[in-house]
């Protein structure tokens, strides 16, 4: 018991941080953009919707390697956007925490997507009609009926999505690299410990992912029921 | 006629597992340093040659990335390092024939940038310049090349300074790949990797204050295919393999 409290008292928790502010940051990123583009592809059939809509569903299954390469070759040095970025801001997202949220949000996305695309499909939507008969605009019907009435299946996928920012780690490492005290995350910080054989440390971290990822999952669940 | 159907598809499941075994017969798994990546895949085939029958398939990552699979058991055979200090915590493990340890080629650190759109770093002190953002190196407690690289930076006394700069990376390739892509301003690899990234990355600097780069080469003690493994590590230090290292740029053991 007091080797594991000092195991604890000299783990650099950092990590542990740095995930839970990265997934925050990537979810809020995901949860407006999958709101939107959910929202679009419910009610919105276009020629080649499917086809889109599979696009923003890839990050799901594409290998994590796939998404980092894919970030490196649109955000890095050499491309337009990077350069364009390193030259007027001196700014990039390699190597930098922000990098870490760019793939979680890529990875996340699909999750919020999904699930508010189907929570807005099970809107009345007699219910939309009757509010904008009373003379609400497109707008407040979609703030003051649809949104509320699709909310519990749209915070389900939230938090879908934020416990899989939280375990990101193939792509955020191609990205933002593993950086003690800058950019190493709870899952960079695993793979370090295992790699350099630090087994005790592996296994405490492990522990603590594992718990918090059960947590948000049994959180999401009970508002995936509620619908 | 239910039992026959029974028997007939454990016959073919069984069969299908044993497949496998018959195909490891004559096969060596080689767990070897990253920077021997394309020396060794060329000598695969040569050794195939000289030995019918035989196949080595390969593994490649940081050594000490590697000695930790083979300490939790994978099944390899042959273990080649990039430095005498991951052998030795094999030895150590009692993972290694130590009477098979032998070094068969030996290599230089180098420092170097992006050949184009880098910041101009043409020695070790240019790397406290403000123009130099990021530094790559290997992870110092797995990647040998890391390893290397502390030990000439604390004598010139500049680790300290320089450690908010560094990327470190899972293996030399990654810090030759992070140089290619202008990622970083420069990064440290051995002579051989920059030879291979030919036009992408350029040298700067031969920084001296390391233990000499000599790679060891052992029999893994578990090895189900010792006499092979031990055919494989002499081939290694024959004139054939030899011949070929040179080729890539490593020095005499």
């Amino acid at each position: 018991m007091n080797t594991t409290h000092s195991l604890i008292q000299s783990t650099d928790w950092f990590p542990l941080f740095l995930s839970l502010k990265v997934a925050a940051v990537a979810t809020l990123c995901s949860l407006v953009l999958g709101i939107a583009l959910g929202w679009v592809f419910a009610r919105r059939k276009f020629p080649g919707s499917t086809i889109v809509e599979a696009i923003f569903m890839l990050p799901l299954v594409l290998p994590p390697t796939v998404i980092g390469y894919g970030i490196l070759v649109m955000a890095g040095r050499r491309s337009p956007l990077g350069a364009w970025l390193r030259e007027h801001f001196d700014y990039t997202i390699i190597f930098s925490w922000h990098g870490a949220v760019v793939a979680s949000a890529v990875v996340a996305l699909p999750l919020v997507l999904k699930s508010s695309s189907a929570a807005f499909a099970g809107v009345d939507r007699s219910l939309e009609a009757a509010a904008s008969t009373l003379r609400q605009s497109p707008w407040s019907v979609f703030l003051r009926v649809t949104l509320p009435l699709a909310w519990p299946g749209i915070l389900a996928g939230t938090l879908l999505a934020f416990a899989r920012a939280m375990g990101e780690f193939g792509a955020s490492l191609m990205v933002a690299g593993s950086i003690p005290q800058q950019t190493q995350t709870l899952s960079m910080a695993i793979y370090d410990a295992v790699q350099a054989g630090h087994d005790d440390l592996a296994l405490l971290l492990v522990l603590v992912t594992s718990v918090i990822s059960v947590l948000v999952l049994v959180m999401s669940n009970r508002f995936f029921s509620l619908r | 006629m239910r039992s026959f159907r029974l028997l007939a598809c454990a016959a073919a499941i069984a069969s299908s597992l044993a497949l496998p075994m018959a195909a490891s017969a004559q096969q060596l798994t080689v767990s070897a340093a990253a920077s021997l990546t394309d020396a060794f895949k060329e000598l695969g085939p040569k050794f195939e040659a000289s030995k019918p029958g035989a196949t080595v398939r390969f593994n490649f990552a940081a050594s000490g990335a590697l000695l930790q699979q083979i300490a939790q058991g994978a099944p390899v055979d042959v273990f080649a390092s990039a430095d005498q200090a991951t052998m030795g915590r094999a030895d150590d493990q009692k993972l290694i024939d130590a009477d098979t340890r032998r070094n068969f080629v030996s290599n230089s650190l180098v420092l170097i940038e992006p050949a184009q759109g880098g910041v101009g770093v043409k020695s070790l002190q240019d790397l406290s310049g403000a123009a130099v953002k990021k530094i790559a190196i290997g992870k110092v407690a797995t990647v040998p090349v890391g390893a290397y690289t502390r030990q000439v930076l604390d004598g010139a006394k500049l680790w300290e300074p320089l450690e908010p700069k560094f990327v470190q990376a899972d293996s030399v390739r990654q810090v030759l790949d992070y140089v290619g892509r202008g990622e970083v301003d420069a990064g440290f690899v051995y002579r051989t990797d920059a030879t291979i990234a030919g036009d992408k990355v350029k040298v700067v600097a031969t920084p001296s204050g390391h233990t000499p780069v000599s790679y060891p080469v052992a029999v893994i003690a578990d090895s189900r295919q010792k006499s092979l493994a031990r055919d494989f590590t002499a081939y290694l230090t024959g004139e054939e393999a030899q011949a070929v290292f040179k080729r890539y740029g490593f020095g005499k053991p």
